[in-house]
């Protein structure tokens, strides 16, 4: 709380001076600003807030740039870190298009005739999707991945009207925890499906789908990095007359064949990869494809063409007796807000590709991950872990544990990968895996300094561990 | 008209080219079997750098958004989203930070989670703070959440139903369905506030929560909250606390001290994080101690030695439900936001947001109707029912406004006021803003009388006339085909 006994007159965006707000009172009618609540009972009213006094732009940019250097980002270390969410490279272009004012400061485009910049971006953007993902419609984009995954399920139980959710559980641990959220929450039944402790995929075999099953729930290429056989798979759920969710990565779509070319139903992904900003984890965007049959049970917003009183094409907002403003209690979602924004940097970001550009970025990360990997498995001690074929992301296993080994490669400043036992501690077998991950930005001399390393990490761990002594004073530290 | 992105484009074009592949190259056939390899590129646009920005500039040039102009989205909370916001959420030590880092090298991100953590919980006056929901339907969605839990964990399994008032927002009685409970409506009384007879008949044993808006979506505070909170915690029941419009209360009242036992705010209204066209948005949940526990994983945690961590050892959590911490880059903006303004700024934005709307409202009741005359808080809701007996409706004056390069107010909600125009100024505009604002209300209204044919006709001025929205919905287009 302020010191200051004098009355503060300025505050930050506020407009109105003393005078005006004097001739406002006057103009009300009212005596004192105080007339204006006397609807709020007095014994709950209170005389301020007790956090800090405000600041002036200056020292706030002190205050906040102190925090960011708390953090130690990827830009300062050579990363192989990914598990869903990727640094990948940012065109220019891309935030100079959207940090424009008229697309960051608008609103939800209720009022097409001012609106139909962002209309036309979005009705861009579901086509984009269709296009990658080879399926006939898609929304304007959900909160993310994983919520996007979860209102796929419960898209899939209102079209079949079954209430059973299987669920892959080597998909990505975000989208596994928060399916199994929603469908907790809708009342749904919500099972595993577990994957080859070998191959890292799902045996299409031991599928239990029965006559309640609703969906059947994988990802593609799957959180270890492993391409799913998703032909097999649509047969087995179609024959069992359940529909079949796919979430993707967008990026290796430019390699990978869709989805929608194995008879998936529903596609749902993430849109961080393409010019969104790691930003910690989000904001991102979630996209949603689906077969044309469904659209009438899609969540969300959809824009389509028409046109206007002079004869042009324009945009609208349509279909919207699906929605929540409408429907209100029988809406197919409760989704309002989406993420308009971060899915025009997804639309910018593959305009700026093209097929081309993207086919270009997906080969880049296939080709140093399927390297890299080679490189590995030659190093004593290290075998990689699962047989199907992979992307850009594959699983190592080590003689020692995970932990133990990212540690000391972070003495050189690289950031090794993800310790799988922090998604699976119930799995004792991960206790010594590390997911890797290489994207474009990954150059050959990082991916050569990984591979030495780690060469030298693992021999001198097998040299420690015969000689019994302690690491080095950081891993003892960490242990 | 505007060309889409994909009829301009020119086969082999490309506006970004990547490096060549440096490490050992193989043959994409040695590397994956036939059958996940893609058999033909998706069409996607093929287009100069140059190309793709003037087209997406063009479109930009479409939009109304509040760098450009006044944007009285009732209910919305169009403010000023301040730069220096944007530019601290882009610091490289944000932008470029990964979720699944080691904890000691997101020290900072995590201070920052736990500073606006505690901020909020001083605003809203109820402890414990989850930043995770993307957006206010699903804060909505996690408190209902969160009360499911708590009567489960009670071992009371009756409470099937949850309660809204017929002004509330759309997304209240989804999500309550949503969260697997049943909706009761209630109505309201002359006054424009909860019935309180018609909440009494609702409540029961079977009821779990009500949801409210306060001040109500009318613009009205419920000033019976006290006795309301008595009735509603007599019965058993909690109060959930749809923070949509926080924006009138800061530093003046608390949901926490009115009796709200959860509560959900949008920090893309309140605290004026950019709404993107339709998002990302931000949303805390805040708690009573009694409902903490049941709050998502993970929960950031201050330790002894000052260090910061992610506390996910928590049996009784719901669970997650949504990636990640949340819309990361707008908890960094809402902070911002906080910090700048302090307590008095706070409470001076909720001061000058009740100011300026009662201040409009003083300024259009002699032309419009207002059903209620009560004095309002930051938004107020009109009636164009004297404009409608003279053949124009709401949606007429709300296409004129646009002539005049206004934002139109939200229309026809909520439904209980008939021809409703929803009127939200907000606390940064100008009084000469607001002035303009009331001009061109009278002129409209004038034209009603004299010339309705201009309002009929509106709009003129916009990049497109009115649109015809029942083809959209009749033969829905909903991408462009490469074939076609």
């Amino acid at each position: 709380m302020s010191d200051h006994k004098e009355e503060q007159i300025h505050f930050p965006y506020l407009p109105h001076t003393k005078e005006d707000r004097i001739k406002m009172l006057e103009a009300i009618g009212v005596k004192s600003f105080e007339e204006l609540i006397a609807q709020i009972p007095k014994d709950i009213r209170i005389s301020n807030l007790s956090i800090a006094s405000g600041l002036s732009e200056l020292e706030l940019s002190q205050k906040i740039n102190q925090l960011a250097q708390k953090n130690k980002p990827l830009s300062e270390q050579i990363s192989f870190v990914g598990g869903g969410v990727y640094r990948r490279f940012v065109p220019a272009v891309v935030p100079s298009i959207v940090s424009r004012s008229e697309f960051a400061t608008s609103y939800t485009p209720y009022q097409p005739e001012v609106s139909q910049g962002t209309l036309q971006a979005i009705y861009e953007f579901q086509t984009v999707i269709c296009l990658l993902t080879n399926m006939d419609v898609a929304n304007a984009s959900m909160y993310d991945g994983p919520t996007a995954a979860a209102e796929a399920c419960a898209m899939a139980t209102r079209i079949t009207q079954r209430n059973k959710v299987l669920v892959a559980h080597n998909i990505n641990p975000e989208y596994f925890s928060v399916v199994k959220t929603y469908t907790k929450t809708c009342g749904l039944a919500f099972e595993t499906i577990d994957f080859s402790a070998k191959e890292g995929a799902i045996d299409s075999n031991k599928l239990n789908i029965d006559e309640s099953t609703a969906c059947v729930l994988v990802q593609y290429p799957n959180f270890f990095g492993c391409l799913e056989d998703l032909d097999v798979l649509a047969q087995k759920v179609h024959a069992a007359k359940a529909l079949l969710i796919v979430a993707c990565d967008p990026i290796s779509l430019g390699l990978l064949e869709a989805p929608g070319s194995f008879g998936a139903d529903i596609v749902v992904g993430d849109a961080q990869q393409c010019g969104n900003n790691l930003s910690f984890g989000g904001p991102t965007a979630g996209f949603m494809a689906c077969r044309n049959q469904f659209v009438r049970q899609l969540p969300g917003r959809l824009v389509g063409v028409t046109q206007d009183n002079r004869g042009q094409r324009a945009f609208t907002l349509t279909l919207q007796t699906r929605e929540q403003h409408i429907r209100r209690a029988k809406a197919t979602s409760n989704i309002c807000t989406n993420q308009a924004l971060n899915a025009l940097t997804m639309l910018v970001y593959l305009s700026l590709l093209g097929p081309n550009g993207l086919k270009e970025v997906a080969e880049l990360s296939l080709q140093s991950a399927h390297y890299l990997k080679e490189e590995l498995s030659r190093i004593p001690n290290i075998t990689i872990y699962f047989t199907k074929p992979f992307f850009n992301e594959f699983v190592i296993e080590t003689p020692y544990e995970a932990k133990q080994v990212l540690t000391l490669l972070r003495e050189q400043n690289i950031l090794g990968g993800l310790n799988l036992d922090r998604f699976y501690p119930d799995n004792v077998h991960f206790k010594k895996c590390i997911l890797i991950a290489t994207t474009e930005m990954n150059s050959k001399d990082d991916i050569d300094k990984y591979i030495e390393v780690m060469k030298q990490v693992i021999s001198n761990l097998n040299g420690k561990a015969h000689s019994g002594n302690c690491i080095s004073p950081l891993v003892s530290k960490c242990l | 008209m505007n060309k889409l992105i994909f009829e301009k484009s020119t086969k082999d074009r490309q506006a970004i080219l990547f490096p060549k592949v440096q490490v050992r190259k193989k043959n994409i056939d040695d590397l994956l079997p036939k059958s996940f390899i893609r058999q033909s590129s998706p069409s996607l646009p093929e287009l100069s750098e140059l190309e793709v920005v003037r087209h997406f500039v063009g479109l930009s040039n479409l939009n109304h958004c509040i760098d450009t102009g006044f944007y009285p989205l009732g209910s919305c909370t169009m403010k000023y989203n301040p730069k220096i916001n944007d530019a601290m959420a882009n610091i490289a030590g944000f932008r470029e930070l990964h979720p699944l880092q080691p904890e000691d090298q997101i020290q900072g991100a995590l201070e920052l989670l736990y500073s606006l953590q505690q901020n909020i919980a001083d605003i809203v006056g109820l402890p414990a703070v989850t930043l995770q929901p993307s957006a206010g339907a699903q804060g909505e969605l996690l408190g209902l959440m969160l009360i499911k839990a708590y009567f489960k964990n009670k071992g009371d399994n009756s409470r099937v139903k949850v309660i809204v008032p017929d002004t509330a927002h759309g997304t209240n009685p989804a999500s309550a369905a949503l969260a697997g409970f049943e909706v009761v409506e209630i109505g309201s009384n002359v006054k424009g506030l909860v019935d309180i007879d018609s909440l009494k008949a609702s409540l029961g044993p079977d009821v779990a929560a009500i949801m409210l808006t306060n001040p109500n979506t009318l613009g009205l505070f419920e000033e019976d909250i006290q006795y309301i909170q008595k009735l509603v915690h007599d019965s058993g029941a909690l109060l959930y606390y749809d923070g949509a419009n926080l924006n009138a209360i800061m530093g003046l009242v608390r949901p926490g001290d009115m009796g709200f036992d959860v509560c959900h705010l949008n920090l893309h209204k309140t605290f004026s994080t950019p709404h993107g066209g339709g998002g990302p948005g931000g949303c805390a949940v805040a708690v009573r101690q009694h409902l903490e526990p049941f709050l998502p994983v993970p929960i950031v945690k201050k330790n002894n030695d000052n260090s910061y961590s992610f506390d996910y050892d928590r049996p009784q959590s719901v669970g997650k439900i949504k990636g990640f911490y949340g819309n990361f880059g707008i908890l960094v903006r809402a902070l911002s936001y906080i910090l700048a303004h302090g307590a008095n700024g706070l409470s001076q934005v909720s001061k000058d947001a009740i100011l300026s709307a009662n201040y409009l409202k003083s300024k259009l009741k002699n032309n419009y109707q207002f059903p209620y005359t009560q004095s309002c808080m930051h938004e107020f809701v009109m009636s164009g029912s004297k404009q409608k007996a003279r053949g124009v409706s709401t949606t007429n004056i709300a296409k004129r406004l646009l002539d005049f390069g206004i934002h139109a107010p939200t229309v026809y909600f909520p439904l209980l006021v008939p021809e409703a125009m929803m009127i939200e100024p907000t606390e940064t505009e100008s009084k000469q803003t607001l002035d303009e604002f009331i001009d061109v209300m009278l002129q409209i209204d004038k034209e009603t009388i004299e010339s309705p044919d201009i309002v009929l006709n509106a709009p003129t001025k916009t990049p497109v006339g009115k649109l015809d929205e029942a083809l959209a919905a009749r033969k829905p287009n909903l991408r462009w085909n490469p074939n076609s």
